[in-house]
Formats: C-alpha cells, sequence, structure tokens
C-alpha cells in the first residue's frame, strides 16, 4: 500500500515535470514570430493549392486535400522542429536543461508533445475547409476524421524524425533541409512509383517502410492495427535515437 | 559534503583531468582557481551530471553522481560559466519554470520567486523578455534560477566574468549572503576575488591539484614573508649601500623613482626580525626623509603564480 502510494507519487511527478517542460516548449513556439509566419505560409499555401483545383472539379470532396497534406508536411514539419534541439545547443541552454532535476526521456518527451501540440493546433485550423466543404455539398465524414488522425500520426512520425536530425546539429538551418530530405527519402520509398520499379524482392519491403503509403492506407478510411504499429515503432525509434543522442553529451 | 576521488576526464585523447581528489565540507564556500582550460569547468559540469567522468568518482552526501545523478541534481544549483538562458522567455516566466521544473510546491512557487527576485535585485526587470537585459542582470537572472529552489549546494562558473566593478561586488555579496548556510562551489580567475569570498581554495593546473588550503595557508605557503616598502627622499646613489649595511636586512630591490632625489625600495627582512625601526632609526642619522611607509604580505597573485608556474 505504501510502495503503491510512493510508486504513484514517483510517476506523478515524472509526468508532472514533462508538463512543465512540455508548456514551456510549446510557449516558447507562440513566443516567436516564426510560428505565426509558418502556420500563416501553411494555410495559406495549403488552401489556395486546394481550391485552385477544388472549383475546377467541382465535387465535395477532400481526397486531393489529403493528397497535397503530406507534402505540406514536408516542409512544415521540419520547420516546427530544426529549432528544437539545435538551438539549445548553439546557445548553450542545452547544458542548463540538462542539469535539471529531468532525465533524458522526460527532456525529449516534453519536446516532442510540445511539437506534436503545435502541429495539432495547426491542423485544427484547417477545418475551416471541411467546414467550408460540408457547407457546399454533402460530403463523407468518415474518410475525412480517418484522413486527420492519419495526419497526426503521420506529422508524428515526421516530428520525431526531426526532432531527432535536430539533436544532431546546432545549427537550425542544417536541421531544417536534412530534416527535409530525410523526410522526403521516408515519404518517397513507399511511393508506388518507387515501389513498383524496385526489386521484385524488396518491393513490399520498401512499400512497409514508406511513411506516405501508410497514410494513403488511413485516409482511405482503414484504419489498420499495421499502420497504426508502423507509425508507433517510427516514432518510438526516432525518440530513443534522440534519447542517446542527447546522452552522447560528453 | 562532497566527495572527489580519482576523478579524472579524457575528451578524445586530451586528458583535461588527471586523477583529482578532494573534499568539499557542508556550508564551506570553496574556490576553484586556475589558469583558463585548467580543468575547473570540466570539473563542475561532472558534479552537475552534465557530463560524465572518464574514470573516478564523485559522492555527494554519499551518493555517486553517475547512479543518483538525479537525486543530486535536485539539492544542486547551477550556473554555467556562458550563462545560458532562454532568452525568449520573460524573467518573470523563466523562473516561474524553473520553480515549477524544480519541483517547487506549488503552493510555495509564487513566494520562492518573490524571495529570489528580492535576493537578487530583480524586481525592475520581472516583465522584460531575458534578451533585453544587460550583462549584469542576466547573471542575477542565472543567480536566481540557482538558488529558487533553495538547494544545498551551489555550482557557479565564474560568476563574475563580464561584470562591472560594482556588479562585482554586489554578486560577491551574494555569494556571501548565500554562502551562509549552504555549500557554494565557484570558480574564478580572478584573485582577489577567491581571497576575499572563500573559505577554502583549490589550485588547479593542467587538469591536476597544485595547491589548496585556506587563503591564509596558501599565502603563507608561498613565500609567507612580509616585504617592508619604504620610499625615501635622500643621496640615491649611497641610500642603498647604507641600508644593506643592516644586518637584519636579507636584502633590498630598488623598485621605483619618483623623482631624481625620491625613490621607493622593497626590503626584504630576515625571517621574524621587525626591521622598521631600524630603518627608521638609520634614516634619521642620515638625515633622510622617509616619505612612505608600508608592509606588504605576499599576496594571492603570488600564490598563484607560484602554483601554476
Amino acid at each position: 500500500m505504501c510502495l503503491e502510494n510512493l510508486l504513484n507519487n514517483m510517476n506523478k511527478q515524472y509526468l508532472q515535470k514533462i508538463n512543465v517542460l512540455f508548456k514551456k516548449e510549446l510557449m516558447s513556439y507562440f513566443n516567436s514570430p516564426i510560428a505565426y509566419i509558418f502556420i500563416a505560409v501553411f494555410l495559406i499555401v495549403l488552401n489556395w493549392l486546394f481550391f485552385n483545383s477544388f472549383f475546377i472539379i467541382g465535387q465535395a470532396d477532400m481526397r486531393n486535400y489529403f493528397i497535397l497534406l503530406p507534402w505540406m508536411f514536408l516542409f512544415l514539419v521540419p520547420a516546427i522542429t530544426m529549432r528544437s534541439w539545435a538551438e539549445e545547443k548553439r546557445s548553450g541552454t542545452i547544458e542548463f536543461l540538462l542539469t535539471l532535476p529531468i532525465n533524458d526521456w522526460q527532456a525529449v518527451l516534453g519536446k516532442f508533445l510540445a511539437a506534436l501540440a503545435f502541429l495539432a493546433i495547426t491542423l485544427i485550423l484547417t477545418l475551416s475547409i471541411p467546414y467550408a466543404i460540408s457547407t457546399l455539398g454533402n460530403i463523407d465524414a468518415g474518410p475525412i476524421i480517418g484522413s486527420y488522425v492519419g495526419a497526426i500520426f503521420m506529422g508524428a512520425a515526421y516530428l520525431a524524425l526531426g526532432l531527432f536530425i535536430s539533436s544532431l546539429t546546432k545549427n537550425q538551418i542544417i536541421a531544417f533541409v536534412m530534416a527535409v530530405a530525410i523526410s522526403f527519402i521516408f515519404f518517397f520509398i513507399g511511393n508506388d512509383f518507387i515501389v513498383s520499379t524496385a526489386p521484385q524482392s524488396l518491393a513490399p519491403f520498401l512499400k512497409f517502410l514508406g511513411i506516405g503509403s501508410h497514410f494513403d492506407n488511413i485516409a482511405r478510411g482503414v484504419i489498420d492495427t499495421k499502420d497504426i504499429i508502423y507509425y508507433i515503432s517510427f516514432i518510438w525509434l526516432f525518440l530513443w535515437l534522440n534519447k542517446e543522442i542527447v546522452a552522447l553529451r560528453k | 559534503m562532497i566527495r572527489v576521488e580519482n576523478l579524472s576526464k579524457k575528451i578524445g585523447e586530451t586528458k583535461i583531468l588527471d586523477s583529482i581528489n578532494f573534499e568539499i565540507n557542508d556550508g564551506e564556500i570553496l574556490g576553484f582557481l586556475g589558469p583558463n582550460g585548467a580543468g575547473k569547468t570540466t570539473t563542475m559540469k561532472i558534479i552537475t551530471g552534465f557530463w560524465t567522468p572518464s574514470s573516478g568518482n564523485i559522492f555527494v552526501n554519499d551518493m555517486n553522481v553517475i547512479d543518483n545523478s538525479l537525486e543530486i541534481r535536485d539539492k544542486l544549483g547551477y550556473l554555467p560559466e556562458t550563462v545560458p538562458l532562454y532568452d525568449e522567455m520573460k524573467v518573470y516566466e523563466y523562473l516561474k519554470f524553473i520553480a515549477e521544473i524544480r519541483s517547487v510546491a506549488p503552493e510555495k512557487v509564487k513566494e520562492s520567486i518573490k524571495t529570489v527576485i528580492n535576493s537578487c535585485g530583480l524586481e525592475k526587470v520581472i516583465k522584460k523578455p531575458i534578451e533585453e537585459l544587460s550583462k549584469g542582470y542576466r547573471q542575477r537572472v542565472g543567480l536566481a534560477q540557482a538558488i529558487i529552489h533553495e538547494p544545498d549546494i551551489l555550482v557557479l562558473d565564474e560568476p563574475t566574468t563580464g561584470l562591472d566593478p560594482n556588479q562585482i561586488i554586489e554578486i560577491r555579496n551574494l555569494i556571501k549572503e548565500i554562502g551562509k548556510n549552504k555549500t557554494v562551489i565557484f570558480s574564478t580567475h580572478i584573485l582577489s576575488e577567491v581571497q576575499a569570498t572563500c573559505d577554502r581554495i583549490i589550485i588547479i593546473k593542467n587538469g591536476q591539484i597544485t595547491g589548496q588550503g585556506t587563503p591564509a595557508e596558501l599565502t603563507q605557503r608561498a613565500g609567507g614573508q612580509e616585504m617592508i616598502y619604504v620610499k625615501i627622499k635622500g643621496p640615491q646613489a649611497i641610500i642603498k649601500n647604507i641600508l644593506e649595511q643592516i644586518n637584519v636586512i636579507e636584502s633590498i630591490i630598488e623598485k621605483d623613482r619618483e623623482a631624481d632625489d625620491i625613490f621607493g625600495y622593497e626590503i626584504k627582512p630576515r625571517a621574524g626580525i621587525d626591521v622598521r625601526e631600524y630603518i627608521a632609526n638609520t634614516a634619521m642619522q642620515n638625515n633622510w626623509s622617509i616619505l612612505e611607509f608600508s608592509k606588504k604580505s605576499a599576496s594571492m597573485e603570488d600564490v598563484f603564480r607560484e602554483l601554476t608556474k
């Protein structure tokens, strides 16, 4: 009983610290004008690209939107994560952060959750699109909800990758460019074009590895455990690598 | 108590710390003195758990810094040399973040922020973003974050570099004040600072400890003897010769020259003998005027040079 209380308390404190760090990280996103600029650019470009073709096709349908989204994420997500560790390393605050009474996992999770919250806020702001379309005609809510769930998972996977890359350098720009490039590789290897030209034996492997192909499944409205497990393992792997890099500080 | 045992640190092939041993007692203010690159910062980074040692151990209250890093960090306040702060945050926000992540009880957070704002003199800047602060204020914010959770041990890496003389004295007094009931380790290469603030000094060079003790002990070791400085008006050509004949004087050096007939001399007496009277009498007999007379004991500077040569 006593031990249970103690464990409970320890857990509470453990999560409490992640929460404090999460709040601070999220606040620091909104303390900087860069965040607003990126959200604005993201929404404008996304809306413009989408509605450009939307009125030509003339269907109350969001399929094209969710085809665009992974491409937009390729740039939005690295922009969110580039600063995270690189700036701490550049300014030296990492020494201060990592001598606080928090362990490396707590630091990594605090940053990841804050980035995820930021991405979620951006996605919530895009809900104006399905709302606008629903006033124009009947839309099928199922695939749209599924696609948003998929977008969160896919975004989280890119975030984990981007945070890991940010922990490798002191330079935000390098972190951004590298994250775009590597995210693109992960996105692209599952693409039908690559998969169909790859050797037979490699094809299923590539298809499984690609971030995009799993998103396509979910966006179709099919939430398969295979895809969820893929995303969770992907996220876990890169958060773990991130933690290892942070622990390597000398 | 902090116990450092055979602590070594290698980065690549360079040995930064070479098997150092020392102890710090509770409530002591310990000054870490050494030339740049001697290993002061490295030792501090290991105590605070940022770096891990290559070999050896540090025990804080019998807890090992490697296995019990988190417990030790809880008891510790740290101000790194570069004073890294989250520039985009406001001072109040920042202190609140520190208080919360350092697990200050929620009902006490406000109070503890108030206490450090008072003791570090931050009233004027609490609403300002940290990036707009002057160097002196940054340093104070750094110090405030290090003490907000009332740690038992305070590790300060060169807390006064880059400050103007008034700020240095303020920070120094603050350290003394805090040090009344805490263990404080701080590094510096300003010699007068350790003399003014520390209970004990450790001098470190090339990763090895070359001397330790109280300021008084160390100055004694580095020559220990007093020097007499005297400025005399009189015929320069013969003064030195005549003074040298006084048999209680071991050596005499012509130190400076104010005018054609006014010179300053540094006199080293034979151990334990007060030579002032002899000098005064000699001057009187020869009709010289003594313009200045002072006693000089070996300074921290001499100790430092001696032990880091």
